[in-house]
């Protein structure tokens, strides 16, 4: 246990470095793949963990998102309690996926969350009034201070990207330390076993939705917070499969993979779009290689291979 | 009386430096050579892939016509325009990357090029905080609702509440009183909507019935029968892939005996006129940013543009007939350029420190003659909303070809300010 803390304590430090020492370039976007990070952190205690595919988890990033952007853009709500709002939008909203949903298993448990997702992009757009629907919009520069800071300073920003980032991080891993982590773990090898062993399967599920879900909100509200747009974009379906492919590049299951996969997607697409307008084949490549090659995703492979002690 | 001259250590060292600067001078001048001809970066925001990438093709072929004509005629303050493109993916949240890497990565001293509304939202934020002047060629009303920062400015191209209200009067006068509305419920369409129904009672005429159909849809015959009878005119702007189908099934649902019909060419940009299902709209009208075909009255402007960027009288590549333009927004990237260009010749513009007063020299800006540099039409520039103001065109078709019936005058496209972007700080 003080080993893996360890270890994430470090990461989180060498983090923190190099949010001072970093290029303003490398230094915005690695802002920018932390808030993206959280978001795949969250996606992770769902699919990673408890085995469970979602393909509509763009619907809590986007709950996280308008629950922070409406409240500051029609109520006037400073950044903290709309950032709280933006929580409390995502968690709900996971409930109710979560109490509907998880009457399903396997491939329509897949479908459920998709066609949630596409409800809830759907709705943006019917109330465009509110939203401006597929157009978004954006949280004026004045508005994203809290407390004397300027969350768009490249700086600050970073930090809070961090302090996010590190929190959804040191929360996973201290529920898969815990008992109710080992459950999880149990219902993604063999749901019936863990369940004839006495445990309760379905709230286990849902904690694991709710938490997932919140979590992805929190993504969604930070980086409507420090990046100043809120658009139904983030809601759309390929916002769906973006933490899905971070995961599962990362490697599904293991605390730091959603950070290694978000990290490697970002940069493999800004280089190679660099080199050609067909960037999309070489990640496609790339990610097939991945599949063929590294199944267990990079961090994954790590374990396998040197370090089973990995969370 | 003569003058002798002594050498001694100090006057040797003297004479030493000032050799030494002499013989370094060329290095010097020619290092401020380097400084001053070094290119202006340009950043263009380009929509390769995504829902936006027949635009981002023809806003690509017009910007590299734009900067080989300014090249040739020698660049901006003597210094060559590079353009550095990267793709936005039509994608808010690259689109924000993609400036970041503009300002941070590429060092641009400027960015441009974006079309698509959402990706100008998602992009704007951080072209404001990077403090990089950001040109957008979008017809979105973004930019004038003062919803941007002053970095963000819209100089090439009108915006769409401004194209919507100058067709009310026409569309009154000409085809009739009663409309009714079919538009995407989405933010586009719902701009028509707000923009055309107030601007149409303004005329003394009236919205029958406002259709919304969802993006998703991809069969339109149910939506038809909710036209009410008395229409004189249907208003689309249906957009995406379904629009061939939407027009298809119009068509049968109508017969010979349809009422007026008026649409946006927005619905059928880098659309072939003669598409097969497209013969419905024989005798409909279009509002053109820019005509698509040459007209008969064509400006030598329009000629010189056409020819430049590779267009034919058709509208289409001449080098693929089959390849058509999206004529009636690119003419925007060719505009902002040379905008560009002025702006930075009036404020003696050298480099990154003096983006603030390039800004300022666009604000300063008014009236833009039709010109080789404005082919579209003249314009007027409104520093405060950072909003260019000008003509549009409308279209009729006959005989599968766009041919001009009515240019609005630039007052019939003004509204009052919403905004004063110059009274923010930089």
């Amino acid at each position: 246990m003080i080993r893996d803390l360890g270890l994430h304590l470090a990461l989180i430090a060498v983090l923190f470095v190099l949010g001072l020492t970093l290029p303003d370039y490398h230094q915005g976007n690695m802002a920018r793949i932390l808030v993206l990070a959280t978001y795949a952190v969250g996606y992770n205690v769902l699919f990673g963990y408890t085995g469970l595919l979602s393909l509509g988890h763009a619907m809590f990033f986007a709950a996280g998102m308008y629950g922070l952007g409406l409240v500051m853009q029609h109520g006037g709500w400073s950044p903290v309690p709309a950032f709280i709002a933006g929580l409390v939008s995502a968690a709900l909203l996971s409930v109710i996926v979560a109490v509907l949903a998880l009457r399903t298993v396997g491939v329509a448990f897949m479908i459920v969350t998709l066609m949630f997702s596409q409800s809830a992009f759907l709705t943006i757009l019917y109330f465009g009034t509110w939203t401006r629907g597929d157009e978004g919009f954006v949280i004026p520069q004045a508005a994203r201070q809290v407390a004397g800071l300027d969350l768009t300073d490249p700086v600050t920003r970073y930090m809070a990207a961090l302090a996010l980032f590190s929190v959804a991080l040191l929360l996973v891993l201290w529920l898969v330390r815990r008992q109710e982590g080992a459950v999880l773990i149990g219902i993604r090898e063999n749901e019936e076993r863990t369940r004839m062993l006495g445990y309760n399967v379905l709230s286990h599920k849902i904690l694991a939705v709710v938490m997932s879900g919140t979590l992805s909100g929190a993504a969604g509200a930070g980086y409507a917070l420090l990046f100043g747009y809120v658009g139904a974009t983030f809601a759309s379906v390929q916002y769906s499969i973006f933490p899905l492919l971070w995961v599962l590049l990362g490697g599904a299951g293991t605390t730091i993979g959603p950070l290694v996969g978000a990290v490697f997607m970002f940069y493999l697409i800004d280089y190679s779009s660099g080199l050609t307008n067909a960037y999309m084949l070489i990640a496609g490549v790339v990610l097939v290689l991945l599949t063929l090659f590294a199944r267990a995703g990079i961090m994954g492979e790590v374990r396998k291979r040197w370090a089973p002690w990995l969370p | 009386m003569t003058q002798s001259f002594k050498t001694n250590r100090r006057t040797l060292i003297k004479g030493a430096a000032a050799g030494g600067v002499l013989a370094a001078a060329p290095l010097v001048s020619r290092f401020a050579q380097a400084q001053s001809s070094a290119p202006i970066r340009i950043g263009f925001q380009q929509h390769v892939t995504g829902i936006g990438a027949a635009y981002g093709r023809w806003y690509g072929r017009t910007t590299d016509a734009a900067v080989k004509k300014i090249n040739d005629e020698g660049g901006i303050n003597g210094r060559m325009i590079e353009i550095i493109a990267e793709d936005d993916g039509t994608d808010p949240k690259r689109g924000a990357e993609v400036v970041g890497k503009f300002a941070s990565q590429h060092d641009c001293d400027v960015a441009f090029g974006t079309l698509f509304s959402h990706v100008v939202y998602g992009s704007a934020p951080a072209a404001g905080e990077l403090k990089l002047p950001y040109f957008v060629v979008s017809e979105g009303h973004h930019v004038a609702s003062g919803a941007l920062n002053r970095y963000t400015m819209q100089p090439g191209i009108t915006d769409v509440k401004s194209q919507v209200q100058a067709m009310a009067p026409y569309v009154a006068e000409n085809l009739g009183k009663k409309v009714t509305m079919i538009f995407p419920d989405f933010a586009f369409g719902h701009d028509h909507r707000d923009y055309f129904t107030a601007a149409i009672e303004a005329q003394g005429g009236e919205v029958l019935e406002h259709i919304a159909i969802p993006p998703t849809e991809t069969s339109f015959t149910k939506y038809f029968p909710k036209i009410p009878r008395e229409t004189e005119v249907v208003y689309h702007v249906m957009v995406g892939p379904a629009v061939l189908t939407f027009v298809k099934e119009m068509g049968e649902f109508f017969g010979p005996s349809k009422p007026a019909i008026f649409g946006f060419i927005d619905s059928l940009e880098a659309v072939d006129m003669t598409s097969p299902g497209l013969e419905f709209l024989d005798g409909t009208y279009f509002w053109e940013g820019m005509p698509r075909y040459a007209q008969a009255d064509q400006t030598e402007y329009d000629k010189a543009f056409r020819a430049a960027v590779g267009v034919d009288d058709n509208g289409a590549s001449v080098s693929d007939p089959r390849d058509v333009s999206t004529y009636a927004h690119m003419f925007g990237c060719w505009e902002t350029l040379h905008i560009i260009k002025a702006g930075m010749e009036a404020s003696d513009y050298a480099g990154p420190q003096d983006r603030a007063k390039l800004i300022e020299a666009i604000e300063a800006m008014t009236e833009l003659a039709e010109s080789f540099e404005h082919p579209q039409g003249p314009k007027l520039f409104n520093g405060k909303t950072h909003q260019v103001f000008g003509v549009q065109y409308i279209s009729k078709v006959e005989n599968g070809k766009l041919v001009k019936v009515h240019t609005t005058s630039i007052e019939d496209t003004q509204y009052p300010d919403e905004a004063d972007y110059t009274t923010m700080a930089f």
